[in-house]
Formats: structure tokens, C-alpha cells, sequence
């Protein structure tokens, strides 16, 4: 579970325009579920999942994870509570990298290297065996339907392609909980329905799944078992 | 493999992966970096070269030459000087040399024509040096005229083309039996243009000097320490004269090399956000950074040097010969002993690749420690 308490994320705090993205939020997050955030642009739905990914600390508030930070830490029993946001940058890296997979809204896909290399970029600082992580990168390419382009440069793939190259990144150190922003933002319906016939087996894997969007194909799935709805950086709704 | 060794070959091979993304930007930025490095390296190694070759010969040079002057101008020494100076306590030998200058005014170069005893030197023959034969365009066994004192041409035979090795020296040098230098000059019986002097022990060089000036006040002995110190004032002076000429072109890549490697793009500043969020911590960025900024600068540092080595010393440094050499005629033409001085690399190295490498860290050490959270948003 992921337990959010009293979230304030402020920019620009101290100066002449300060601006609060995410105000004051309580939320408990089940694992292994599929959670969806949803409102309008600026509501504070990408903020809330930077914080919760360790990408940014809150300005207050606290965030615990429970049982999920699995190996991320050592010297951490795999089913203990671990709050976040008073650990230093080097723990919170760790965790970002064991812990959370982050499929962004324009893939953030590194340009003129090839599809392989890119879902290897995650493993890079781990100094694992190289052909066994190269090894685990082809088969999650092949299992997405991306055999044939691993050596391709990720500047001929097409926008579902991407996507997909996405996504076998996220997976690569199999982290517990998936990230999602706004994940089908550019995708066709037909691709959109794929993307979350993924999502429904990774959740059927164990994985914990959190995902922003204000498209329904995403929030009115069944697979949804919590709809968060935000708007003014506030959770208005839990459903 | 150990894991922290993997983790730095992992992030080699993507900092070369990295450049070559990049290609036209880099080679650029390489071309230009290895211009300036060979630029600067041949002059390093040349003047040094030129230096070690000046050291070499002067090895076999004479301890001291003593010269007479008359009214401020060097005048021939009368023989008689030889005895008194050879009995002064220290002095081994003492050598009248005879020799002087012969302009040709076919090629318009001058000549050194010096006297040589040499038993193997025929009669009316003489020995020339390779910048002779290559301006006048003769060989062994041909017959050159030469214009003495009184307008008359004197016919010599060229019985041996000096060795190429000899070169830096010999290149514009006439030697030839006394008696024809006295002919051809009308230098007077019983003088020498100098005398060469050898001493057993050369910490008495000064003492001995003290006392040819005290017994022959209208002479000056020339050490050959000072000869040495008055080489090696010309080669940095002509070295240091480039140096300024070449200035406003490494200032250039200065800039060049400024503005690349400390301003990191938009798609930079991206990418390491969205290594950052991908788990790379930001002495990981450092690192690939760090990678980047060597591979450029060494691979720069390396061409450019090797570039300048077979330049000095397999093409004679052609390129900047006319300001280094001298604005002789009769330029030598010669091989430079390959001298290479450590500590001038270990400089170069420091000029050329800390500052460099440095320079790409500062950016990327700002963009690698700000929160990863900006790669989520763009």
C-alpha cells in the first residue's frame, strides 16, 4: 500500500509567486491494484505521481510505502513501512529504480539510439550481468510484439511502437508499481484498448498500477479498481 | 565482471553511443581540437627537437672560440696568439681556424667556406654540403667555378657530397684545402679568422677566458655554454613568435570549445532528466558526462599529438619550416631526431584535456542535481 498524509507540493515557495500544485492530500493507494487519477490539466494529478515515484519531494506531508520497496534498500525487511520523503537523494534513486516503472506521456524515449538500448538504459548503473538483463530486454520486446525492431533506432517506431519500447523500459528492473501519465494522450482507440489489455496483465502479475488520464477508455475500464478524481491540486473524489 | 566495474564499462559504452548520436557536432568539435593540439605540439616538438640537435652538435663543438676585435668588429688573429695561449695552465689544444663567407650571386645564398687539413681532401678539390649541391645542381665529380677576391674564377671539383645526417650544419658549407681559402679570399699569411680552444676541465673555461683577455686585451673568448644559451634564445624567441601568430586561432577554439562544452542543449538537459527518473543518480550522469568530455579531448589530444610527431619528425615540420628555421636560401633539409620532452607532454596534456573536461562537468553537474521531475513534464 502507498499511504499519502496531508501532501502539500508548493514551487517557487518563498518567492513572489509561489504556486501549490498539490494541496493537502490523504490517500491510501492498495497494491496490486489499478488506481487511476483523473481532472482536468493543472489539477495535480502528474505532480502527485512525481512525488509518489521519489522524482520530487514534497514541500510537507508524508508519503509511506508498504511492502513495496522490496531489495530497493538492503537493510529494509521487504514488508516494512518505508516513508520517502526524508530519505537522502542516493535512497531515493534506488527505490526510483526498484521500485517504480515510469511510462511518460511523450515516452521520453532517448533519440538515435536503437529500441534495445533504450530499455537497457535503466540497468546501466545497476553493473548487472549484461547478458542478462540483455537477455530479459528481448524477451519483454518480443513478448510486446517488438522483435523485429530491437536493433531499430527508436526515431523510425510509430507512435503505439513507442509506446511499447515504453513500457519493456518501465519493466526492465521489474519494479512493483507502474507509473502511467496520461499513457493513451496520443494514441488511437484501438491502441488505447491494447494498452490497457497490457495494463490488465501486469496487473494480474501483482503489479501495482497508477495511472493519470482524463481519457474514459482508461477510467470507466473495469480494470480500475480506484478512480481518484483532483482538481485545484485537491482530491475531490475517491471512488 | 564486478558490478561497479560493469556499472563504468555500461556507462562507457553509452557515453560512446552518446557521441556518435551526435556525430557532426563532435567530429567538428574533434577537427578543431586536434588542429589546435597539433598546431601547438609540433611547436613543442620541433623547437625541443632543434634544441636537443644544437646539445648534439656542440657536443663536438670547441670548449671556446677567442675572436679579435678592432674598433668593435671582428678582425683575423695573428697566428703568434696560438703558443702563448696553448701555455696557459688548463688548455689542452688550440686550433686556428680559418674560414669565411662566399656569396654566389647565381642563387643569391652565401656560403660558409671553411678550411679542413683533412689528408683526404684532393688537391684543388673540395667538399660541399647537401643545400649547396641542391641549389647548384651539381654532384660528385663535377666541377664548380667559384669568383675570388680579385673577380677571377678559380675551378674546384667536388670530390664528396656531404652526408645527409650532417645536414643542419653542413647544409651550406664549402670545405676546402688552407691554401685555396687564403687564395680565394687573399687572407694574409700568418692570421686565422678565430681560434678554437679545448680544456681539460671546463669549470676552468671562465679562469682561462680571464686570462686570454688579460694577456690579449683586444680579444673575446666565446664559451660554448654561451653559444648553447644563445640557440636556445632564438628557437623560443621563433617558437614564441608563432605562438602569438597561432594566438588568435587557439583563442578561437577556446571559445569554440567554451561555448560547446558548457552550454548543454534543451535535448541534454532532457536526457538527463530522463536518466534521472530512469534510476541514474547523478554521479551516474557525472560520470557518462565525464566519459564524453575524455573521450573527445583525449581522442583529440592523442591524433593531434601523433599528427604532430610524424609531422616534425618525418616531414621536417614543412609547415612552419620558413619562420622556424631561418630565412636562409639555402634552407637544410633533414630528419629531426626524434626527442620527446615528458614533462612538455604531461603540460600539453593539462593545457589541452583537464580544462576541456572540466568544462563539460560544470553544466552537467547543474542539470544532473536538480530533480528528475522535469523529464515527467516536458
Amino acid at each position: 500500500m502507498i499511504e499519502l498524509s496531508q501532501v502539500v507540493k508548493t514551487y517557487q515557495a518563498g518567492l513572489a509567486t509561489p504556486f501549490t500544485a498539490v494541496d493537502r492530500v490523504t490517500l491510501s493507494i492498495p497494491a496490486a491494484r489499478l488506481t487511476v487519477f483523473k481532472g482536468p490539466s493543472g489539477s495535480g494529478k502528474t505532480t502527485l505521481l512525481t512525488l509518489i515515484g521519489c522524482m520530487a519531494r514534497p514541500t510537507s506531508g508524508r508519503i509511506h510505502l508498504h511492502g513495496l520497496a522490496g531489495d530497493a534498500l538492503p537493510h529494509l525487511a521487504p514488508a516494512e513501512a518505508l516513508e520517502i520523503t526524508s530519505l537522502p537523494e542516493r535512497f531515493l534513486t534506488a527505490i526510483r529504480r526498484r521500485t517504480f516503472g515510469f511510462i511518460f506521456q511523450q515516452f521520453n524515449l532517448v533519440r538515435g539510439i536503437s529500441v534495445l538500448e533504450n530499455v537497457l538504459l535503466p540497468t546501466y548503473p545497476t553493473g548487472e550481468d549484461p547478458r542478462a538483463v540483455e537477455a530479459r530486454a528481448v524477451a519483454r520486446l518480443e513478448s510486446l510484439g517488438l522483435a523485429r525492431h530491437l536493433r531499430s533506432s527508436v526515431d523510425r517506431l510509430s507512435g503505439g511502437e513507442a509506446q511499447r519500447v515504453a513500457i519493456a523500459r518501465a519493466l526492465i528492473n521489474d519494479p512493483a508499481v507502474i507509473i502511467a501519465d496520461e499513457p493513451t494522450a496520443h494514441l488511437d482507440s484501438r491502441l488505447s484498448e491494447e494498452f490497457m489489455d497490457l495494463m490488465s496483465q501486469f496487473k494480474d502479475a501483482g503489479k501495482t498500477l497508477l495511472i493519470t488520464s482524463h481519457d474514459p477508455i482508461v477510467y470507466d475500464s473495469d480494470l480500475a479498481d480506484m478512480v481518484v478524481e483532483m482538481r485545484d491540486g485537491r482530491v475531490v473524489s475517491e471512488t | 565482471m564486478r558490478p561497479s566495474l560493469q556499472r563504468y564499462r555500461n556507462i562507457l559504452d553509452f557515453a560512446l553511443s552518446s557521441l556518435l548520436r551526435r556525430k557532426g557536432r563532435n567530429l567538428a568539435l574533434i577537427s578543431v581540437y586536434t588542429l589546435v593540439v597539433f598546431v601547438i605540439a609540433s611547436l613543442v616538438f620541433f623547437v625541443q627537437a632543434l634544441k636537443r640537435e644544437a646539445h648534439e652538435l656542440l657536443a663536438q663543438a670547441p670548449d671556446m672560440v677567442v675572436q679579435r676585435m678592432v674598433a668593435g668588429r671582428h678582425d683575423p688573429v695573428p697566428l703568434a696568439q696560438v703558443e702563448a695561449i696553448r701555455s696557459i695552465r688548463g688548455v689542452d689544444e688550440v686550433q686556428a681556424r680559418l674560414w669565411g663567407y662566399y656569396y654566389d650571386p647565381v642563387f643569391g645564398g652565401n656560403l660558409t667556406v671553411l678550411a679542413t687539413e683533412d689528408a683526404a681532401l684532393a688537391p684543388d678539390a673540395i667538399w660541399i654540403g647537401q643545400g649547396v649541391a641542391r641549389s647548384m645542381r651539381v654532384k660528385e665529380g663535377d666541377l664548380i667555378p667559384l669568383r675570388g677576391y680579385d673577380g677571377q674564377s678559380t675551378l674546384f671539383s667536388i670530390q664528396k657530397v656531404l652526408p645527409e645526417s650532417s645536414e643542419l650544419v653542413s647544409s651550406d658549407l664549402v670545405l676546402m684545402a688552407p691554401k685555396d681559402v687564403r687564395a680565394l679570399f687573399h687572407f694574409p699569411e700568418g692570421l686565422a679568422t678565430d681560434l678554437a680552444i679545448q680544456a681539460g676541465n671546463p669549470r676552468e673555461l671562465p679562469t682561462i677566458a680571464a686570462k686570454i683577455v688579460e694577456l690579449f686585451p683586444d680579444s673575446r673568448p666565446i664559451l660554448k655554454s654561451e653559444i648553447l644559451r644563445t640557440y636556445e634564445a632564438v628557437f623560443d624567441w621563433r617558437g614564441g613568435l608563432m605562438v602569438v601568430v597561432l594566438g588568435s586561432a587557439v583563442l578561437s577554439f577556446i571559445i569554440f570549445a567554451w561555448d560547446k562544452a558548457t552550454g548543454l542543449s534543451a535535448e541534454e538537459r532532457k536526457e538527463i532528466g530522463v536518466l534521472k527518473s530512469l534510476g541514474w543518480e547523478s554521479s551516474d550522469v557525472l560520470l557518462l558526462k565525464f566519459w564524453e568530455g575524455t573521450v573527445i579531448s583525449v581522442t583529440a589530444f592523442l591524433t593531434g599529438v601523433l599528427l604532430a610527431y610524424a609531422h616534425v619528425f618525418f616531414f621536417s615540420a614543412s609547415l612552419f619550416e620558413h619562420a622556424l628555421k631561418g630565412w636562409s636560401v639555402l634552407f637544410p633539409r633533414f630528419r629531426l631526431i626524434p626527442a620527446l620532452d615528458g614533462y612538455q607532454l604531461t603540460v600539453l596534456f593539462f593545457l589541452t584535456v583537464l580544462p576541456y573536461t572540466a568544462a563539460t562537468l560544470v553544466p552537467s553537474w547543474r542539470a544532473a542535481t536538480v530533480d528528475p521531475d522535469a523529464a515527467m513534464r516536458s
